[in-house]
């Protein structure tokens, strides 16, 4: 390894000054793909025909990268890590991967995801589990699981990711990156593979945040196929970072983040919690003013069953296209309704047809005000409070999840005896609300990294990314690469 | 008969054909052309794609809204209707559902019945997106998703039909509103009109008004052409009498039926718990949109004089008959060319005899529309004024229309080809006749003895001219001549 674990701005400085070329980098990327590949399983597919590019003063230029494989990519198979997708080759490419490419990006490889984005542990996709490049016991989270596991292992300084509940941010926190998804509609989600509309967003992960800052700026833009997107051609976040946040207010949720909340808790959970405290203890020594805040227990609890409701409505007919007629393995029958059944039970996991049965019960006509409207309720409910937290604040700070990343053999899992819930899936507010949102490591819990998160209001993700990074700069773990801990 | 009440309530499905686009999607809109040409990732579904509403086509729709009278909602909002089937690639269709507002709700329309102003209310008008079409053979199917995606504009009524007569002239109405507003070719040969009806027969001594005392609600899927409709009505009315007269209406269940076109009859589908559920929601791909009244208002103003207008400034200001004005605005290509005919200085009078006789029996007789036949409103102005000026004669000037069509040549051109011009200029025929008249003197004293001598003498002149002498000029000159002497 010697190139494929630095910054981006430290490859672009090399390649600029001639001490690399784009083509040794990308020889450097694959190989360490197809390591990684043998490994940890991250990937659906390796491009190994990928050719080198002009380097030019945009920093991505000539630079290898990941896409998830739920980006539609023209010519290059894009499976949504789904047997129903399994030989699908795309004829157009999504909106932001163009942009990447446009900037001179070179993708490397495709990442393994939980089928379509649905699920967060990395192990449903159609190519097997993700294992973490840091504990290969324990898994990537995900549903970005490839991407995030590539990045830690230093396959390359960047993947793109998706996120629809925390798909970015967790798979981030366990690997000990960062994983950002700035505010809805910044990036296109044309040629994304749909899993919740409203909820998907799309976005970045590295080794640190002025990397993802400059992805971002890259795959960004408004676009006539996505009528969700804004212009934001105003909006230079790498250029807006200068760690300035002496002004700054963040708070802190007591309700997710008081020890006492957790009166059983294991000792990973409470060093997770007292990491996070001394990240705080960071801020305040940055200038910025920190103060704990209380939301309602009730609201909060709420959560996740919100995201429940209305993710699998969304999927249910999202996934609807997905009938082995057009595209896809078609299925054998006398009938279409029988091609279209036998297709989508061979195709799909359990999991996802799990969610689909869910997704359908709460349409129907009968239950649809008691669930659907009631969780489209709460939801705004939810938004609206963090709304007025970012009237007085800057971002809301909070741990990832309950500590570091989760044993794949769940048998083995010591589960926390106390209500952990919202701290486990806080982070889908960032997506009810469309918020920017973006997880950076903060220290190590049984010698695995674990991670925090920084969410701000809509539209403000130079601000986001400017305290994330100004806290980035105090800490230990930017740029860190993973090292298998057993 | 007579003991019955019918209702009938209809839902008329209407393509916007008149915008270049489809409605969430940049494929073409175009029935015509190869099948499966304009098509877009979007309309067969692939992963990824995200519907981008038409401006245009919701302009169009909000502009039927208005001329129904409907009420347009604050928002814009479009819902997915779930369901699976083979000419719908996303699995689901882009509509709108009552709830939250379509693009109109609430309005009425008047229309007229065998001459009698009769209203209609309606529930609502909303935009959404066509299914492809499939044909069905006996062992196999064929799917054109052309039409996948053609914006549609689907019209939901109140029963207030009582007949299939009245059912019929509100959808020719309708059919007229979207044609004159630019909203659409509205022909149901192109199917670009389909309906569904709704029937049910109720004892005529109760109160209509009350809705318990309705009958059982059947509704009739997919008729596609408006004898399609009367026929359905008629045949369900029969058949819903039938069963009220042999004591089985009771047992009749609230369901829906097809009708069937080969048979003439309607044909039982599924019953009220076989209903689907359509497990709407809003659209997440589409932003929520703020109606802003001004658009509203722009809209309002830009809509076009519709037939009724124009029939009225027919009736009152060309001094035309109310059954010649009717006529004249049933089809807007055809209102289109007569005042266009009037633009360019034809007396409103002359030209719509020409309209309703000659060119519509022309045109009905061989199945055309206007624009297939040779003939331009210019064309027609020009052969009147060959009329008036008397050039030709009314007699020769229908010959003249048949040859423009067949020799596709200008009045004109076809005047001279034939040699037909008239002789219309006295010092052209005064001298001619004088010469006459002076080689026949003996037959002047028989006309001062009371003998019709006159047709002798036009006689004389037609064959001197070959026919080209305009009739009522030498006719005049005659008499004029004779009564010098």
């Amino acid at each position: 390894m010697k190139y494929m674990t630095k910054s981006i701005e430290e490859l672009h400085a090399l390649l600029k000054e001639g001490k690399v070329t784009s083509k040794e980098l990308i020889k450097e990327s694959l190989e360490r793909s197809h390591e990684v590949q043998e490994k940890y399983n991250a990937f659906v597919t390796i491009l190994d025909d990928a050719k080198e590019v002009e380097v030019t003063d945009n920093l991505l230029s000539g630079i290898p990268y990941g896409i998830k494989d739920n980006y539609s990519t023209k010519g290059i198979l894009s499976t949504g890590s789904s047997n129903t997708l399994k030989d699908y080759v795309p004829f157009f490419t999504a909106t932001s991967i163009e942009n990447l490419e446009k900037a001179g990006a070179v993708a490397v490889n495709k990442t393994v995801l939980d089928e379509f984005g649905m699920g967060g542990t990395g192990t449903t996709g159609h190519t097997g589990t993700v294992l973490n490049p840091w504990d290969k016991e324990r898994m990537c989270a995900g549903s970005s699981a490839g991407s995030a596991c590539a990045v830690a292992a230093g396959v390359y300084p960047y993947a793109t990711g998706s996120d629809t509940g925390d798909s970015i941010r967790k798979p981030a926190a366990y690997c000990g990156i960062v994983g950002y998804k700035p505010t809805y509609g910044m990036i296109s989600r044309y040629g994304l593979f749909p899993f919740a509309s409203s909820l998907d967003h799309a976005g970045v992960l590295s080794r640190n945040v002025k990397d993802a800052a400059i992805v971002i700026d890259n795959m960004k833009g408004i676009d006539k196929n996505d009528m969700t997107t804004w212009d934001s051609k105003d909006v230079h976040l790498y250029e807006s970072i200068d760690g300035k946040v002496e002004d700054k207010k963040l708070c802190y949720i007591k309700e997710i983040c008081d020890i006492e909340n957790y009166p059983n808790a294991s000792l990973e959970l409470k060093e997770h919690l007292e990491n996070f405290n001394k990240a705080l203890e960071k801020c305040k020594k940055l200038g910025m003013e920190v103060e704990e805040v209380s939301v309602d227990k009730t609201l909060l609890n709420a959560l996740a069953s919100v995201y429940v409701v209305i993710s699998c409505a969304e999927a249910t007919s999202n996934m609807s296209n997905l009938t082995g007629i057009i595209f896809g393995p078609r299925g054998e029958g006398d009938n279409y309704i029988d091609m279209m059944k036998n297709y989508r039970t061979a195709g799909f996991s359990p999991l996802i047809k799990r969610r689909f049965v869910i997704g359908s019960y709460v349409l129907q006509a009968d239950n649809k005000d008691r669930y659907f409207h009631n969780a489209q309720r709460v939801r705004r409910l939810l938004v609206d409070t963090w709304n007025k937290l970012f009237e007085k604040y800057d971002a809301v700070i909070l741990p990832v999840g309950s500590g570091p990343a989760k044993l794949l053999d769940g048998s083995k899992t010591v589960l926390e005896e106390d209500d952990t819930t919202a701290l486990e899936e806080h982070l889908q507010i960032g997506n009810f609300g469309g918020f920017p949102s973006i997880t950076i490591p903060d220290g190590f819990v049984s010698n695995l990294p674990v991670g925090l998160n920084i969410t701000g209001k809509c539209y403000d993700d130079a601000n986001v990314l400017n305290i994330a990074y100004a806290l980035e700069s105090v800490m230990d773990y930017k740029d860190q690469i993973a090292k298998e801990v057993k | 008969m007579d003991k019955y009440k019918v209702l009938i309530g209809l839902e008329m499905h209407c393509e916007i054909s008149e915008t270049n686009t489809k409605v969430f999607s940049s494929a073409e809109n175009s029935y015509k052309d190869e099948p499966n040409s304009n098509v877009r990732p979007v309309d067969l579904g692939f992963p990824g794609t995200l519907p981008v509403v038409n401006k245009e086509a919701v302009k169009k729709a909000l502009m039927a809204s208005i001329i129904l009278n409907c009420k347009q909602p604050e928002f814009i909002y479009f819902e997915r209707k779930n369901y699976y089937y083979p000419d719908l690639p996303k699995g689901f269709q882009i509509t709108q559902e009552t709830k939250p507002a379509p693009v109109g709700i609430y309005g009425e329309l008047e229309y007229e019945c065998n001459g009698e102003m009769k209203k209609a209310r309606i529930n609502n008008i909303h935009l959404e997106e066509d299914a492809a079409s499939t044909d069905h053979y006996s062992r196999y199917s064929t799917i054109d998703y052309n039409r996948a995606g053609v914006p549609l504009l689907e019209l939901v009524t109140y029963p207030d039909f009582r007949s299939a007569d009245e059912a019929v002239a509100f959808l020719e109405t309708m059919r007229r509103i979207y044609q004159y507003a630019g909203i659409s070719e509205a022909d149901s040969r192109k199917g670009q009109v389909r309906c569904d009806v709704n029937v049910s027969i109720m004892d005529k001594d109760l109160d209509e008004t009350k809705e318990e005392n309705w009958g059982t609600k059947v509704e009739i899927k997919n008729v596609n052409s408006f004898s399609g409709v009367r026929d359905a009505i008629n045949y369900e009315i029969e058949r819903q009498i039938e069963a009220k007269e042999n004591g089985t209406y009771d047992e009749m269940e609230q369901q829906t039926r097809r009708w069937d076109e080969a048979s003439m009859t309607t044909i039982y589908m599924r019953g009220k718990v076989d209903a689907i559920d359509y497990k709407y929601f809003v659209e997440p791909n589409i932003p929520k949109f703020k109606l802003a009244e001004s658009w509203v208002e722009e809209i309002r103003k830009s809509i076009p004089v519709l037939a009724n207008e124009r029939k009225h400034t027919y009736i009152e200001e060309y001094g035309l008959s109310n059954y010649d004005a009717t006529i004249l605005v049933k089809e807007k290509s055809i209102s289109d060319f007569y005042e266009e005919t009037i633009k360019l200085g034809a007396d409103p009078k002359t030209s719509s005899n020409w309209m309703t006789t000659v060119i519509l029996g022309h045109l009905n007789k061989y199945e055309l529309e206007i624009k297939d036949i040779y003939l331009t409103p210019e064309y027609l102005v020009e052969l009147i004024n060959l009329v008036e000026k008397g050039d030709i004669s009314s007699k020769q000037s229908k010959e003249v229309f048949y040859k423009i069509l067949e020799d596709k040549k200008s009045p004109s051109e076809i005047v001279k080809s034939l040699g037909m011009k008239q002789i219309g200029d006295e010092d052209t025929l005064r001298p001619m006749i004088v010469k006459i008249i002076e080689e026949h003197l003996d037959l002047i004293e028989e006309y001062r003895k009371g003998r019709n001598v006159f047709d002798f003498f036009v006689g004389q002149v037609m064959k001197q001219t070959r026919g080209q002498a305009n009739p009522s000029l030498t006719a005049k000159i005659i008499k004029e001549e004779i009564d010098k002497r």
